[in-house]
Formats: structure tokens, C-alpha cells, sequence
């Protein structure tokens, strides 16, 4: 006797609609009057500042767009989410992969950061940064070891990303610093969205891709938000920003001189 | 994966008559964490590694590591200064403890085989027989891509690139939790830099080690560290995550530093 037998059966079974990894709509990111201010000591204390009083907050299932001219820190403010950038004021809390918990990025020590890098944050930056001789495949499969999956299985995972992305098989087995510009995005997005993790961040991961990956690409940032990721991007191309993007946060808004002394 | 604190540096001051070697440094080192320090030579950096290692005495402050005693498996924080005999302060820089030379001749014994020099340190700690230090001795030479008809040969005979994945493969093969590296790639040509960077990169990440490794090269900072603290006149003047100081680096001569890279 089979278990089909008991079943009620009648229409084919339909395959059941994917579950989101994470709620759509829960809180995952949320900055808080974050302040930055770069002081070049080489140029008699010069300050820059750069954001004053920057908030935002993100769920679960949603990409949100920075927009803002060149310069008013776009860039700036996502190496900041990321603990890349530090910051003079305020606080940017993250809530953890599996836990209920929230971790403040401006605060956190070295080893949370690199915790919260591992399993909760990616990010995909404008420029690879290139492990020498390590091979294309070794380097998008790499997030996946640092989560304890087998070596085997994150090169399988490894050969289908990019597959998916067009990397010619014939490269996978050199090291990406040989590769064109484009190539190197794509290798770069790869490993940035091999592994799951409920926060995005994404900088310009459209910029230099052919029509038929920029495609790929979006359909990879929807399927994530599908899966319940929190997606922040900078996205110059429009078309691309008005189809994945849920809403624009304009950066110029968190500038020092529209802000001043947010103390 | 970065576990739990291993090794507490405490206030660690050592001075030579009135020159200083370092002032008052603090950090922690946790098991599988990488830590990078760097400053221009006479920073303090290289006797910072000697102080914590064990090899040099402080003139005050503390080095304490996490052991747990081998027979009866009490955890405890030992002083490696103050709570060890000399002798046990030796043993312990032939099991937990274990140092790469920027020169591998400080390193390795010159006169004595690729072989040997790995399993002198088996033998140390009481190793005995001789087919099983031999297979062991293969084993760590294909590890640091060292060819197998290579392993009577003395390092006399080989290239400083393959000197120091040597001298590596000896300091590894006992085991141990911390390894101190004091410029490991420094002297060597870029491309067999960037080969041993990978090797260690991958043994470090394969064995779990957490690592003190003294560098001026902040590229090699960039490439093995987790953490980086720079130091300047014997006191460590930032410290934070590796890219955190690269990228946005806050004190004057961390900002000097970062600023003087050559690109190419």
C-alpha cells in the first residue's frame, strides 16, 4: 500500500508554491540618524562630512533603491551598512539570519561584524577584490564553505551560478584576475548571491552586463525578494531600478548641508 | 569560523634600558581568528610577536592563554610570563605554540633534511617511530607543495620560496593552536609571495589556526587578516577589522599609511 492511495486524490498535485526563507515585511534593516564625517589629517584635520541624521528601514521581500547625483554618497552609505565605513553618530541595527535578535553594526566588535558578513549580510560590490591564483570556481564557491557546506556541493552550486551568469566553462578554472570587466561583475555577483542571506546589498550590479545578463541579474534580485530577502541597491540604469524596486530613498536627503549640525 | 578568546594580551610593555619596544598593548586573539600588525620597521611589532610568544620577557603586563591541562583536562588562563617554569615555557613553544621566521634559516635546522627538519619537531614531543614520522613528514611536504623526492634533501638545496613552505610545514606539523608570523613573504619575489599568501591562507583555514603575523605589507594585511592593529613608536595607535582600517582609516598615521601604497 503507497501513501498516494489515501490521498484525495483528483486535479494532478500542483507543486507547492515556494515558501519565502524569510517573512515578507519584517523588519531586517533599520539605520537611525547614522552621521559620517571623513577627517583628512593630512590636510590640517580637514572634515568632510558626508551624511548627517541618514535613517532608513527595510523588510523583508523589498529592494530599495538609493538615488541621489554622484558624490552624495550612495556608495558611502552602503559601505557603512555593511561595517565597512565607520561612523560618528547613530546606529544601524540588523536582525540576525535565524535569530530574533539585533545586532548594531556601528557598535559590534570585529568577529559580530564578520559573523553578520557571513550569514546575514552580502554584498556585492562595484569591484571584485581578487584573491591571486585562486580559481574562478574556488572564489564563488567560497561563501558557501565559510557556512560549513561541503566542498563538493559549493562547487556544484559554484558551476550552476555561473553557468547561469555565462561564464564560459573553459575560465572557470582561472583566476577571475585575467577576466574582462564584465566578467568580473558577473563572477562578483556570483558569489555575492550564492548564499543566502535575509539582507542585500548591491552597488551598481547591472552596471557593465550585456542585455541578456542584466536580465539574468534581475531575475536572480527577484527571486530573492521572493525568498524574503531585504534588497538595498544602487541602480543607474532606471529601467532596471523602476522593475525590481519596490520604492527610492534620495540620499541627498541625509547631505550635511541639507541636514546641518544633526547632533 | 572565529571562536572563543585564546591568547589575552594585557597591557604588555616592554622596554629595552629607556628605548621602548612597545607600550601597553591590549587585545585579544580568539581561536581561528587571523590578526595582522603592521607599522613601518621599528614600530614595536616584532617585539610585541617575541613578548607574546614567549620568547621575550615583558617588562610589565600580561600574555595569557586558554589551556586546557593535557591529563586532566582542567581549562584554566595561565600567564605564559608569570605561571610557567622555563621548561614548560619551552614545551609549550613545541606544542601550542608555534613561530615562522621572516628568514628560514631562524627557522629551520640547514643541515639536517626536508624530512627531518619536520620530524625533529614530531620527535620533540615524542614521536618515535620511524615509518610513521616519515609518512607524516610526506604528508606536510605535499601540503606546502613540496615534491616528494625533495624530502632528503636539505634546505640548503632549495629556494627561499621553498624555504619558508618548509619552515611552515615544520612549525605546523605538531598541532598548533597559535602560530606567530613575523613577515612571513617579506625578501621574497612578488609571484612566490602571492603563491606562499594562498598556501597560508588555505593551511590557516583548513587547520582552524588563529595567527599573530607581523607585516609591513598592508596588502598582505588585506589578503590573511581578519583584524589588523597598527602600530607606530611602540604603541598600537587603530585597530579594528581589516577593511574597516584600509578602506576608512581614522588615525593620522593610518591614514599616512594607506595613502603611501603603491598601485599598480
Amino acid at each position: 500500500m503507497t501513501s498516494q492511495n489515501l490521498a484525495p486524490t483528483s486535479a494532478p498535485a500542483a507543486a507547492p508554491a515556494p515558501q519565502p526563507r524569510w517573512e515578507i515585511g519584517a523588519p531586517r534593516l533599520e539605520a537611525l540618524g547614522v552621521g559620517k564625517t571623513f577627517t583628512i589629517h593630512a590636510r590640517d584635520q580637514l572634515a568632510l562630512p558626508v551624511l548627517a541624521d541618514a535613517s532608513l528601514s527595510v523588510v523583508g521581500g523589498e529592494c530599495v533603491a538609493l538615488i541621489g547625483a554622484s558624490g552624495a554618497g550612495k556608495s558611502t552609505l552602503m559601505r557603512i551598512l555593511y561595517g565597512n565605513y565607520r561612523i560618528q553618530t547613530g546606529s544601524i541595527r540588523v536582525r540576525l539570519v535565524d535569530h530574533d535578535q539585533w545586532v548594531d553594526v556601528a557598535s559590534a566588535e570585529p568577529h559580530e561584524i564578520l559573523e553578520l558578513r557571513r550569514r546575514t549580510i552580502g554584498y556585492v560590490s562595484q569591484f571584485l577584490e581578487v584573491i591571486p591564483r585562486v580559481s574562478t570556481l574556488d572564489v564563488v564557491a567560497e561563501p558557501l564553505l565559510a557556512v560549513g557546506v561541503a566542498a563538493h556541493d559549493a562547487r556544484d552550486a559554484a558551476r550552476l551560478a555561473l553557468g547561469r551568469l555565462r561564464i564560459p566553462e573553459r575560465l572557470w578554472e582561472l583566476s577571475p584576475l585575467t577576466f574582462s570587466g564584465g566578467e568580473r561583475q558577473r563572477v562578483n555577483i556570483a558569489r555575492g548571491l550564492i548564499r543566502r542571506a535575509p539582507c542585500l546589498l548591491l552597488d551598481e550590479p547591472t552596471a557593465s552586463l550585456d542585455a541578456a545578463n542584466r536580465e539574468t541579474v534581475l531575475t536572480m534580485i527577484e527571486e530573492a525578494k521572493a525568498d524574503g530577502v531585504a534588497v538595498i541597491g544602487i541602480f543607474h540604469d532606471a529601467e532596471a531600478r523602476r522593475r525590481v524596486c519596490d520604492r527610492e530613498i534620495d540620499v541627498t536627503e541625509f547631505s550635511p548641508a541639507v541636514r546641518p549640525a544633526a547632533q | 569560523m572565529i571562536g572563543a578568546p585564546l591568547l589575552q594580551i594585557d597591557k604588555l610593555t616592554k622596554q629595552y634600558g629607556q628605548r621602548v619596544g612597545c607600550t601597553d598593548v591590549s587585545f585579544d586573539l580568539r581561536a581561528g581568528e587571523v590578526v595582522a600588525v603592521v607599522g613601518e620597521s621599528g614600530s614595536g611589532k616584532s617585539t610585541l610577536l617575541a613578548c607574546m610568544s614567549g620568547r621575550l620577557p615583558p617588562t610589565s603586563g600580561g600574555v595569557r592563554f586558554h589551556q586546557r591541562h593535557p591529563l586532566t583536562h582542567v581549562e584554566a588562563w595561565r600567564d605564559i610570563h608569570q605561571d610557567l617554569s622555563e621548561p614548560e615555557r619551552r614545551s609549550l613553544l613545541r606544542t601550542d605554540f608555534a613561530v615562522v621566521h621572516q628568514d628560514p634559516r631562524d627557522g629551520l635546522r640547514m643541515t639536517v633534511s626536508a624530512g627531518g627538519n619536520i620530524g625533529e619537531r614530531k620527535m620533540a614531543i615524542g614521536a618515535r617511530h620511524y615509518n610513521a614520522i616519515r609518512a607524516e613528514a610526506l604528508g606536510w611536504l605535499h601540503r606546502v607543495e613540496i615534491d616528494d623526492d625533495r624530502i632528503d634533501d636539505r634546505p640548503t638545496a632549495f629556494s627561499g620560496g621553498m624555504r619558508q613552505r618548509l619552515q611552515i610545514a615544520r612549525a605546523l606539523a605538531t598541532d598548533p593552536k597559535v602560530v606567530f608570523m613575523d613577515e612571513p613573504t617579506g625578501g621574497l619575489d612578488v609571484s612566490v609571495q602571492a603563491r606562499l599568501l594562498d598556501l597560508i591562507r588555505r593551511l590557516v583555514g583548513d587547520f582552524g589556526l588563529s595567527v599573530v603575523i607581523v607585516t609591513h605589507d598592508l596588502a598582505v594585511a588585506r589578503l590573511l587578516a581578519h583584524r589588523m592593529l597598527v602600530m607606530r613608536r611602540g604603541l598600537v595607535v587603530e585597530s579594528g577589522l581589516t577593511d574597516q582600517v584600509l578602506d576608512d582609516p581614522q588615525h593620522e598615521y593610518s591614514q599616512l599609511l594607506v595613502s603611501s601604497i603603491l598601485r599598480v
